[in-house]
């Protein structure tokens, strides 16, 4: 088990790295020029202050030294400087990570909280109009386009009928909780903040359920198979011949063992609800890692996208290391093999 | 044909007899309907895109100043944008760029990647550890953040944003082309080929690809409605077409501040809707009829 971590790690961090140098190859083959996306027309023919800003940035040292010293940085937890910001890049993700992950955690939750109890139901009632209509429901969650939806949702919910509250996580005169971990739900309970607290849990209802779409659809049809899968196995036969009620069938035995392509699914949809977030952040005005990248990609700025890269390589490797592991707890047949 | 038909075995219960043409059409519509729909969705998206200028009630860049932000009504069937643009005419004109740059990424990329796949596949040993790193390096980035930043650097425009899905779009049809050509490399008639002393690319693309075709269909008629998603994403965020241009997803974007006027930025994205979910049932067609096994699911 260690030796196997281990090599999973060790796999990981050589991954990692290579992505690092891949975008460093990518960043200095293409046309596009930080030095000119960022300076004014003035500033960049001048080309004394040109070539300050180029040394600033290190952008005059050849490509192997600037990735040194890269890698040099990042030993002492430093991603360096974004050329667009003007501030360190690890500043930037720890300032935009928290509203991301409050949004994506509420994906999550309610695309696990809906899609699973619906797939099992679809599953179990099979062809009855409760299945036809999870599935009609999740092909249209993976069918929208997100932006698209987003906009629906908030001239419908917002605009038409004004019972939700409009973009951004508070309302524009609102106060922010006093910061703690920079998730709005919790810093507010440790603030024993009510009134804040509802306010941002329902500016978290539109945009989460926007995000969580795609993956509520296949959330749903992932359980929907693998309980289908699950329920036509002998020890369901044999589960049901012992006089088991019908929900004890399916809740102890047939959908236990359809956790592994759930915690499997789940798992990479987190982590892409996570990296996925630019549409939705996008038209609701939600100050997160999303907007950040893509700021970071029109002007450019490379050690921006560099940092983004890197989190993204390790959020994926961590998520995929935890389902790994889960596994061992959900079949106990894993860690003997 | 009736007297012709032979007469039926004992039928299976619930499934009509053999020969019956119209318990046949009945049963294949039952299983294939959506799929004929989804069909017959993507037939008529293509024809508009052909024909979108005759089609089209307005030149989708006439701007009519006191027509703007105009609710549908007979003479716009679907409103007026914000400089007084036909929305229909948008849309319909719109199909091409998006028609366009969805089958472009999906074809080469497929093709692409196929290709890489199954020479690593085929050919084994260093050549395929060196291909699937490659392609397992480029799986590491979330797909669309890497794109924005190609896409970006490159400069606004179709011709570099489909560049820029190319990227990112080959790695899983080599992650396909690989698998495929893996369960059939060592079957009997490969190795008869072999020992007859054709080339590697001989047994490659005429004996081993022909059979793995039925998976790469599937995969890419479902990645066809993923493809226009995307590309309308980048759209949306400004990375795809020069502003007079119609495309779906930048006239969402630029209807999608004018929550009361919401014909603007609705209809693309129901025509985006449409012709996704339309691949999807065909895909979802595809896939039944070559793998009956997957129908139970």
């Amino acid at each position: 088990m260690v030796l196997y971590l281990v090599r999973r790690v060790g796999s990981a961090v050589l991954m990692t790295a290579l992505a690092t140098v891949m975008v460093f190859l990518i960043a200095n083959q293409v046309p596009g020029d930080p030095v000119l996306a960022q300076l004014g027309d003035l500033a960049a023919s001048d080309p004394a202050f040109v070539a300050e800003f180029r040394a600033l940035h290190h952008l005059d040292r050849p490509l192997p030294e600037r990735y040194w010293i890269f890698l040099e940085g990042l030993v002492h937890g430093d991603l360096g400087m974004s050329i667009a910001t003007q501030r360190p890049v690890l500043d930037d993700i720890v300032q935009y990570a928290p509203a991301t992950v409050e949004l994506a955690t509420a994906a999550f939750v309610l695309s696990l909280a809906i899609g699973i109890p619906l797939g099992v139901l679809a599953a179990v009632r099979r062809d009855s109009w409760i299945d036809h209509v999870a599935r009609a429901l999740s092909l249209v969650g993976v069918s929208s386009p997100t932006f698209w939806l987003a906009f629906v949702v908030l001239a419908v919910f917002y605009g038409g009928l004004q019972i939700a509250p409009g973009p951004g996580r508070l309302d524009p005169s609102a106060l922010a909780p006093p910061t703690v971990t920079g998730l709005f739900v919790i810093d507010s309970v440790v603030a024993r903040d009510w009134e804040t607290l509802g306010a941002a849990l329902a500016h978290l209802v539109l945009p989460s359920l926007v995000l969580a779409a795609a993956t509520l659809g296949l959330i749903t049809r992932t359980t929907r198979a693998a309980v289908l899968d699950s329920l036509g196995q002998d020890y369901v036969r044999t589960a049901r011949a012992k006089g088991l009620t019908e929900w004890a069938v399916v809740i102890r035995h047939a959908l236990r063992n359809a956790w592994i392509p759930i915690v499997t699914l789940g798992g990479l949809a987190y982590a892409n609800l996570l990296t996925g977030a630019v549409m939705t952040e996008t038209v609701f005005s939600w100050p997160g890692l999303g907007r950040y990248t893509f700021r970071s990609a029109v002007a450019v700025d490379f050690p921006a996208i560099l940092g983004i890269t890197l989190l993204v390589a390790v959020v994926y490797v961590a998520i995929n290391l935890i389902i790994d592991l889960s596994y061992a707890l959900l079949d106990p047949r894993v860690l003997r093999s | 044909m009736t007297a012709a038909a032979p007469v039926p075995a004992a039928p299976l219960d619930g499934w009509p007899a053999e020969g019956q043409p119209r318990a046949i059409a009945k049963r294949l519509l039952r299983r294939y309907g959506l799929a004929l729909a989804g069909g017959a969705i993507v037939a008529a998206w293509l024809g508009v895109a052909l024909l979108a200028r005759h089609l089209a009630p307005y030149p989708s860049d006439a701007v009519d100043v006191v027509q703007r932000l105009a609710p549908p009504s007979r003479a716009h069937w679907l409103g007026t944008d914000a400089l007084g643009r036909d929305v229909l005419s948008r849309v319909l004109v719109g199909s091409r760029v998006s028609l366009l740059a969805g089958f472009t990424v999906v074809l080469i990329g497929g093709l692409l990647g196929t290709l890489v796949g199954a020479v690593a596949g085929y050919a084994g040993g260093r050549i395929e550890e060196l291909l699937m790193r490659v392609t397992d390096l480029v799986l590491c980035f979330p797909p669309i953040i890497l794109a924005m930043a190609i896409a970006a650097a490159l400069g606004i425009g179709v011709r570099n944003t489909i560049i820029a899905m190319l990227a990112v779009w080959w790695p899983k049809f080599a992650r396909l082309g690989r698998s495929l050509v893996l369960v059939q490399r060592n079957q009997e008639y490969v190795e008869a080929a072999r020992v007859v002393g054709l080339s590697p690319a001989t047994i490659l693309f005429r004996h081993i690809m022909p059979n793995a075709l039925g998976p790469l269909v599937v995969l890419i008629t479902l990645d066809m409605g993923n493809a226009i998603i995307t590309f309308a994403g980048l759209s949306f965020l400004g990375l795809g077409v020069v502003p007079p241009t119609p495309e779906w997803g930048a006239m969402v974007a630029e209807g999608r501040e004018l929550v009361e006027q919401w014909w603007v930025a609705a209809f693309p994205g129901v025509a985006i809707l449409s012709v996704v979910m339309a691949f999807n049932f065909m895909g979802d067609g595809f896939r039944d009829w070559l793998d009956p096994r997957s129908r139970a699911q």
